[in-house]
């Protein structure tokens, strides 16, 4: 967790440098803004690591002497197959078709959204802990 | 049907039990479309942007046949003006980039950090049909009426907007960019999160294969990168639809704006692109060199270092604006040229001493570092404002980044050869693929370098006729020559899959390999491995089949010269 927290902050770190720097030299704003928008997407997630890290035992992948046996356990549970991306992949062609033939293409397309959205809620839900 | 995620078994001597049970669910074309399986969505991915790569590339071999003779009249002036957007789109959009990080890093990523699947294994599959329609949706613009987008595939504003550029085909682009963006964006949440959250026991950041560090800096460039290209792509579409004046001066718009989006997304995107190649160079090139790689935390800071400042150089694309800070972008431009000589220096550094095998992957490895160096070297000319006013827009431009994307081409082929065959259990022929070796690096050199000396000389790009001048001609004849060398290289490979088809199994480890995907079966069965070695180095594998060479951990000074010079083979550890 340390060194995750680590990088993303560096790289925050890094970007709000150059941001500061470029901001005040060009005065141009569209990249300042990006720029600082990158800055926020180091720090966001870095300080949150950060926190957790200093909260959390040491993770058996975080620990150079670590066995395979402390791995043991459930990872996770997911499921084998689903429709449900295809279905919601379908959608989202069919709502992006709406932009370029006639926004009738809305009606399947967010018809299918809606039906992947619930139908891989409910697979979720019966999977258990996903 | 749920899967409940076990890890592997220890591995406590070679009599493990192998009986994880196989997974039964549905066959055929049921089965390619609920898998949430990465290996098969890899595979999946894999294909259709290999595929990708032979339509780009016949759209290539029209263009250079028509630049052939000066007043060629093999396709119309629109006709060209599609082709050329459509090559560079379908090469970048849908080639490239999907094939490094939705195919072979997908396949390979979680099987080297010892993972079961991806972190968000539906989220995976939703990436492959977003990229998949998003493919057919660009496409699709050569079959209406007024023909696929025709405003290059930077689609620079006002070229863009609604009057000049009408059609369809247009807005077919921007769908289809809409969603294998998306898709970028999910592949690139998922290998984040599966390389911080899915490390098998022991799989310290600093023992990650480079291969996969590459891939974790990809991921967090895409999540940075990719969104803003989104947003542009939204602001275009409201500009040519909803009457907004985003991009128009007539309504108080900005259209140099598109050029900062664009470019803000695209120049990391060209290391979303090269990074994934860079670490699949650097996998190949120890293990067939029999040594550890060459300054493992020197490589991990290049490529930090080169993610860090490709935020900073966009506007180097924009020089001739007229309205960028130039010492600004030319000196962060210049500077990544320091983290990648860094990793060209560790490349020749693990290849140093070492006992070099030269297979094929080997050689389009090699053939990688040789290339990429060009367009490397090219691009620092770039880099500097005087030399871009003379060149910006010319032949230089499209041959110092065809050095680099054919470099690509040619890590993606090494690749192919040394992962194939841990994907689908068989080898490829290595004296066919030494054939496309030879063609396809010497082809892309006959292709490039008389396009630079075309842009010395003056001759713009994306036009499809150009006056006689029995030099220019000349030129001109000798890249279209390279062209065709390239083109029969792609069908040697092709030929090569047909004909290394379940022909020669491969074994779990055929390169005496150093991390853990070798370890597991070739195929490896539903969630990767049965069983799993002690990660004790950056080299699992390699340490537990060579227990008399094991590599030393980081901050263990003792013999440390054994390591450096290569401690893979005996009595020769000078
Ligand atoms: C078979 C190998 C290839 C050949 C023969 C080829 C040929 C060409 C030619 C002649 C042009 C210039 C068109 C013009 O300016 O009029 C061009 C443009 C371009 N190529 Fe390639 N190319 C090849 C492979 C690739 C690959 C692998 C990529 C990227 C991964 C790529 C990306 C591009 C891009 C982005 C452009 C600029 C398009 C534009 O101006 O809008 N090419 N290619
Ligand atoms: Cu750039």
């Amino acid at each position: 967790m340390k060194v995750e927290a680590k990088l993303l902050l560096g790289l925050g770190l890094f970007f709000g440098l150059m941001c500061a720097v470029y901001w005040n030299w060009s005065l141009e704003n569209a990249g300042g803004v990006m720029m600082f928008a990158g800055m926020l997407l180091g720090f966001l997630p870095g300080a949150y690591f950060y926190w957790w890290s200093r909260r959390m035992p040491v993770r058996p992948e975080d620990d150079p002497y670590a066995t395979q046996a402390q791995g043991a356990g459930v990872v996770g549970s997911f499921p084998g197959t689903s429709i449900w991306p295809f279905v919601l992949g379908m959608g989202a062609f069919f709502v992006v078709l709406a932009l370029v033939f006639g926004i009738w293409f809305l009606v399947p397309g967010l018809a299918l959204v809606t039906w992947a959205a619930l139908g891989g809620t409910a697979e979720g839900r019966r999977g258990g802990h996903v | 049907m749920t899967d409940v995620l076990q890890p592997p078994i220890t591995i406590a001597g070679d009599d493990q039990p192998q009986g994880h049970d196989e997974h039964h669910g549905p066959t055929g074309i049921l089965k390619w479309m609920t898998t949430t399986d990465h290996k098969i969505i890899g595979l999946s991915y894999t294909v259709t942007s290999v595929l990708m790569l032979v339509i780009g590339g016949l759209f290539a071999e029209i263009i250079r046949f028509q630049l052939t003779a000066p007043n060629n009249s093999l396709v119309s002036l629109a006709q060209y003006n599609e082709l050329f957007t459509m090559h560079g789109s379908v090469m970048i959009y849908l080639f490239a980039g999907p094939f490094a990080f939705g195919g072979l890093a997908n396949i390979i990523v979680p099987i080297q950090i010892g993972a079961p699947d991806m972190a968000f294994p539906r989220l995976n599959a939703l990436s492959y049909w977003l990229y998949l329609t998003g493919a057919i949706t660009m496409l699709a613009g050569f079959f209406t009426a007024g023909g696929a987008a025709n405003f290059g595939w930077v689609a620079y504003a006002p070229l863009s907007n609604s009057i000049n550029t009408p059609g369809t085909g247009a807005d077919l682009w921007i769908g289809g960019l809409l969603l294998t963006g998306f898709s970028a964006i999910f592949t690139g949440v998922n290998l984040t999160a599966t390389i911080f959250y899915l490390r098998a026991p022991g799989m310290t950041m600093f023992r990650m294969p480079i291969f996969t560090w590459n891939m974790l800096v990809t991921g967090i460039l895409i999540l940075l990168a990719f969104p803003v290209l989104t947003a542009g792509l939204v602001m275009l579409y409201c500009d040519r639809h909803f009457g907004t004046h985003i991009f128009s001066v007539s309504g108080g718009g900005v259209p140099v704006l598109w050029q900062h989006i664009f470019w803000f997304w695209g120049h990391p995107e060209v290391y979303i692109l090269a990074l994934p190649f860079f670490g699949m160079a650097t996998e190949i090139i120890p293990v067939f060199s029999r040594k550890p790689v060459f300054g493992y935390k020197g490589m991990v800071f290049a490529t930090l270092s080169i993610a860090a400042l490709s935020l900073g150089v966009w506007a180097h694309h924009m020089f001739t604006t007229g309205v960028v800070l130039l010492p600004f972008f030319s000196i962060m431009s210049l500077l990544i040229a320091v983290p990648t000589g860094i990793k060209i220096f560790n490349w020749i550094g693990t290849m140093w001493r070492g006992q070099i095998w030269f297979s094929t992957a080997m050689l389009m490895a090699i053939g990688f570092v040789v290339t990429f160096l060009i367009g490397g070297l090219t691009g620092i000319y770039l880099a500097s404002p005087p030399l871009d006013f003379f060149t910006h827009d010319t032949y230089f431009v499209v041959a110092h980044f065809h050095s680099v994307v054919m470099a690509l081409v040619l890590g993606g082929m090494g690749g192919l050869y040394y992962w194939g065959p841990k994907i689908t259990g068989y080898l490829l022929n290595e004296r066919l693929g030494k054939i496309q070796f030879w063609f396809l690096f010497l082809g892309t050199q006959v292709f490039t370098f008389p396009q630079y000396l075309l842009g010395l000389r003056g001759m713009p790009r994306r036009v499809p006729i150009y006056p006689h001048d029995p030099e220019w001609k000349m030129l001109n004849e000798w890249s279209t020559v390279g062209a065709v060398m390239i083109g029969i290289s792609t069908i040697v490979f092709v030929v090569n899959v047909g004909v290394s088809w379940k022909k020669h199994p491969a074994g779990d480890n055929p390169w005496d390999g150093h991390t853990l995907e070798w370890f597991t079966t070739s195929p490896p069965p539903h969630h990767n491995f049965y069983r799993l070695p002690q990660i004790r180095s950056e080299r699992p594998t390699w340490d537990y089949h060579h227990p008399e060479h094991r590599s030393l951990g980081h901050g263990t000074h003792a013999d440390e010269m054994h390591s450096l010079v290569g401690d893979g083979f005996e009595g020769h550890t000078s």
